[in-house]
């Protein structure tokens, strides 16, 4: 029995703890000693704090003994992706900068989080400052594929995504810029949600691109990612971005059906480098949201060409003024003994970044600086505009935009890092529905060469009742859902 | 100096907003406190944090650009300004860069010859402060204070309209005045909460192009920018009659040598990589917004100046004085609002009398130890003729000095004469003992008239009311 509560959904689980089935203490302990168990193999986590998790367990026990209100989230465990700051634990987004780095602040999220009764249970691997797709640009090591351990498990969220997929969390939160969430769920055959632009708050979400960086869940079904995103999603003070729309209850209708829904199969994103096994497995989740009522209709993205360029140019101009405050002065890595202060500035930086971070360092300071910025980024923005202007006339016509999240399964370890142009034409398919600020979600959809491949929909802003609602319809008809990794 | 060299000034003013917590954070802002204690996630720039706008800051930049005649965008937008330096935590400072909130107005300042000169004002914009570094030479030591950091500021830059250090110092007065009129500003030089950065150039009169700019940093207070642009005109001139280039620097003022040091090159300057900061949304402003703003403002300096003149009949001269600070210009008012005193009469006592005492005494009006009220009180005794002048200076001379209460001065002096039969006796006396003046005056030197008069006030210790004495000596020297 307790093994299989382990594959049983958030929403079960937190069903057995309030009716006292079982105790969030007892179930917490399940899963970390799951995380003890399987970890060594796949490292999703880069800390797994489990004196605090069992003492917040302990508190929700408490809290139903006595009869309170417990939140909707009540004792299931959540792992955080180390973006995202976590008060009293050590957070460090995978690099050496901030090593040993402990924030006195809870991100919005997380506080969200711990309202709803859930419990933090630990902190998960990723690129480093959240830039890579495959998770080896960690200071800390790389994350392995749950379907394969030689494989990766794509990223930059993919400690996140491993720890859903091998059923260490039932749920976990990560970041994505440019299908961060979307890419590693793809690549490890769980839910990833990105969310619209400013309908999760990013106060504590460690910026890498302020216009472009999402936080949102990973989970094994839709309806757990529904019930996450009604505990994340909503307006917030502190984020002068975050939208002040109400937010729906996602749980509600979420089972109603895709009859009449126009779905827009772009013919852009049928990429050449598109492997044949995930063609027809993405050519399968559309045939079934087709059997499921949905009306399929042929779309066109014009500007799609761009889309990576123009990505690369907002991205890393906004991440080399976001990481300028990782100066060593008041916190994180400072180099040793520093000659004077232009000594310690250049070598904490260049001690305490990856490669990865400081090349894209130095193309955003490029682009930003002065006789380049007409060229480079504001040109950038105009093309940015067009591509949203894309969206907006396809959204005319459709309620939802199926594609695939990425023309490859997971790649073999070291397979790409030599080629960095290469890894960021891996994100094609993702980044376009950042630029755009739209929802975007990825669900498993088959399997290519025993890899799984997952289906992305997109949706207009704010449109993520309909996404999950379609996203519920495909996951009702697919066949190899409870397929398990690990 | 040559005359041959016209100087062409322009000033960046940056002001710090009085705003109870700081423009980005809930933190408060406040001078005066122990290092680091007003900090909190956003000002220490922790990852992670985000920036979220001072509605109050945005009201009193957009008041500033009111007051200075700009015109107001409805749509602002903030940049960010990169540079490192320890006392910046973000590694860099908001800012706004090609979309200022207020841009295009003017001041108009007095000159010297009696003339006012219109100055424009280029924009006003708003941004952060950073903290400060203070550097420890014994220990080898930089240490970092960020309770500054965070706190609003607007820069106000003006047009290159300047045309000697004396403008420059008026423009910088009138600014400074209207900043604490509006109420915005503590306006403290020393303590850094109101900063100015000087441009200079120097061009051969009637030439058309400026000259090669240089700008001064550094310089905290009226009497410093004065000097040091008085320097530095020097410098150029010297400079250019010597056949050498100016170059673009930034200088600083060293006011223990009294004179102005390189501290940059142009080719030094920083690339500040500007871009719109990702994390605010474009500062929008309402009509409605705007239009409660303006209904909101104060009276300003100039207004009241001429409020003065017009309602009051006061001289240019005494309404500039009298609104030369916001708190003088209360006081005045304070002293009209109680007992209705006469606003010539109380014009001139506060001038004079009020601002001759405390300007022995090297005290500003906000010290003043008489109140309003008292100082009204008194003008009352002396305008319903219970006392003279000459008392009314004594009582205040009690006031100002021993904290005493006018009415009971004026009731223990005695009060004024102003029995018309005790005087007469007094100058039915004084005519008997002097026939030599009394056939004098009779005979036409009416101007003797004061010697009987004064005879009086001597005889009455200056408590006989002047103008019944008066009256009455004229009518008994001419029986």
């Amino acid at each position: 029995m307790s093994d299989d509560l382990l594959f049983e959904s958030a929403l079960s689980l937190r069903e057995r703890v309030v009716s006292k089935q079982i105790s969030a203490s007892e179930l917490t302990g399940l899963f970390l000693d799951r995380i003890a168990k399987t970890d060594a193999t796949y490292r999703a986590f880069l800390l797994v704090d489990r004196d605090s998790a069992l003492a917040q367990a302990r508190a929700i026990d408490g809290a139903i003994v006595r009869g309170d209100d417990v939140g909707p989230l009540a004792g299931v465990p959540v792992a955080i992706k180390d973006q995202i700051v976590t008060r009293g634990l050590r957070t460090t987004c995978a690099s050496r900068m901030l090593e040993g780095f402990v924030p006195p602040y809870d991100a919005t999220v997380v506080d969200r989080l711990r309202r709803a009764g859930a419990i933090i249970i630990g902190k998960t691997n990723q690129d480093e400052f959240a830039m890579g797709s495959s998770t080896e640009n960690s200071a800390y090591g790389p994350t392995r594929n749950p379907w394969d351990p030689n494989r990766v498990p794509g990223g930059s969220s993919g400690g996140s995504a491993v720890a859903v997929a091998l059923r260490q969390v039932p749920l976990a939160l990560g970041t994505d810029t440019g299908g961060s969430i979307r890419q590693p769920a793809s690549l490890c055959g769980v839910v990833g949600l990105k969310p619209t632009y400013g309908r999760v708050s990013r106060f504590g979400a460690v910026a890498f691109a302020s216009s472009l960086d999402q936080i949102g869940p990973f989970a094994n079904t839709v309806p757990d990612t529904a019930a996450i995103m009604n505990v994340i999603a909503g307006h917030d003070p502190n984020d002068s971005t975050c939208v002040p729309a109400a937010v729906p209850d996602y749980l509600s209708g979420l089972d109603g059906g895709i009859a009449g829904i126009k779905v827009g199969v772009p013919r852009e994103y049928f990429v050449p480098g598109m492997t044949a096994g995930v063609e027809s497995a993405i050519q399968a989740g559309i045939d079934r949201l087709r059997a499921a009522g949905a009306e399929l209709v042929e779309i066109s993205l014009p500007h799609t060409d761009y889309c990576v360029a123009t990505y690369y140019i907002i991205a890393t101009a906004e991440a080399s003024s976001n990481l300028a405050r990782y100066d060593g002065v008041r916190y994180g890595y400072r180099a040793k003994e520093p000659k004077d202060l232009y000594d310690m500035y250049s070598r904490s930086r260049d001690e305490g970044f990856g490669s990865e971070v400081k090349r894209r360092i130095m193309l955003g300071t490029y682009v930003l600086s002065s006789g380049y910025y007409d060229a480079y980024y504001r040109k950038a923005q105009q093309v940015r505009t067009l591509i949203r202007q894309d969206f907006d006339a396809a959204f005319q016509k459709v309620d939802v935009i199926a594609c695939p999240v990425s023309p490859v399964t997971a790649f073999k370890l070291g397979e790409m890092v030599e080629d960095p142009l290469q890894m960021y034409l891996m994100d094609i398919l993702t980044i376009s529905c950042n630029l755009a600020g739209l929802p975007g979600i990825s669900v498993p959809c088959g399997f290519s060469d025993n890899l799984p491949v997952g289906l992305q929909l997109l949706a207009k802003p704010l449109g993520e009742t309909v996404l999950l609602r379609t996203a519920r319809a495909h996951e009702m008809a697919y066949p190899d859902s409870a397929r398990r990794a690990g | 100096m040559k005359t041959a060299y016209e100087t062409i000034i322009g000033l960046e003013v940056h002001a710090q907003l009085k705003t109870q917590s700081k423009v980005f954070s809930m933190c408060p802002a406040k001078a005066n406190e122990l290092p680091n204690t007003l900090t909190d996630v956003v000002t220490l720039g922790l990852p992670g944090v985000l920036p979220v706008l001072n509605a109050q800051a945005v009201r009193f930049a957009v008041m500033m650009g009111l007051a200075t005649h700009c015109s107001i965008r409805k749509v602002s937008r903030f940049a960010r300004k990169h540079y490192f330096y320890p006392d910046l935590p973000k590694g860099y400072q908001i800012s706004q860069y090609d979309e200022p909130l207020c841009e295009h107005g003017w001041i108009d300042i007095d000159l010297e010859s009696g003339e006012t000169k219109r100055v424009g004002i280029t924009r006003i914009h708003m941004e952060e402060d950073a903290g400060k570094t203070i550097h420890d030479a014994d220990r080898n030591e930089s240490r970092v204070d960020f309770n500054r950091a965070g706190v609003p500021l607007i820069e106000i830059v003006s047009g290159p309209d300047m045309r000697s250090p004396d403008e420059a110092v008026a423009y910088l007065k009138v600014l400074h005045n209207i900043l604490r009129y509006l109420d915005i500003c503590d306006g403290n030089m020393e303590e850094g909460n109101f900063r100015c950065d000087a441009n200079i150039s120097l061009r051969l009169h009637g030439q058309e192009r400026f000259g090669t700019k240089v700008e001064i940093k550094n310089i905290n207070s009226f009497r410093y920018v004065h000097k040091a642009l008085v320097y530095e005109q020097q410098r150029q001139a010297q400079f250019l009659d010597d056949g050498k280039t100016i170059v673009q620097e930034t200088r600083l003022w060293n006011s223990e040598v009294n004179r102005t040091e390189s501290m940059r090159s142009k080719e030094d300057a920083h690339d500040y990589r500007y871009f719109p900061d990702p994390d605010l949304l474009p500062l929008v402003l309402t009509d409605e917004t705007l239009q409660a703003i303006a209904s909101e403002l104060p009276e300003l300096p100039d207004d009241k100046r001429r409020r003065f003149v017009r309602d009051f009949h006061l001289s240019e001269y005494d309404s500039a004085v009298l609104t030369s600070t916001p708190e003088l210009s209360r006081y005045y008012d304070a002293v009209l609002a109680s007992w209705g005193a006469d606003p010539k009469l109380a014009a001139n006592w506060v001038s004079t009398e009020l601002l001759g005492a405390l300007a022995k005494d090297g005290k500003p009006i906000e010290k003043t130890p008489v109140s309003p009220e008292n100082l009204a009180r008194i003008l009352h005794h002396l305008s319903s003729g219970s006392i003279s002048g000459k008392m009314a200076k004594e009582v205040f001379e009690k006031v100002y000095n021993e904290g005493a209460d006018p009415d009971s001065v004026v009731s223990t002096m005695g009060g004024q004469v102003s029995d018309p039969e005790a005087l007469l006796a007094i100058l039915r006396d004084i005519i008997a003992n002097n026939p030599a003046q009394v056939e004098k005056y009779r005979a036409g030197k009416t101007q003797l008239l004061g010697f009987f008069v004064g005879q009086v006030m001597q005889r009455t210790k200056g408590k006989a009311n002047p103008t019944l004495t008066n009256e009455l000596a004229i009518a008994e020297l001419n029986r």
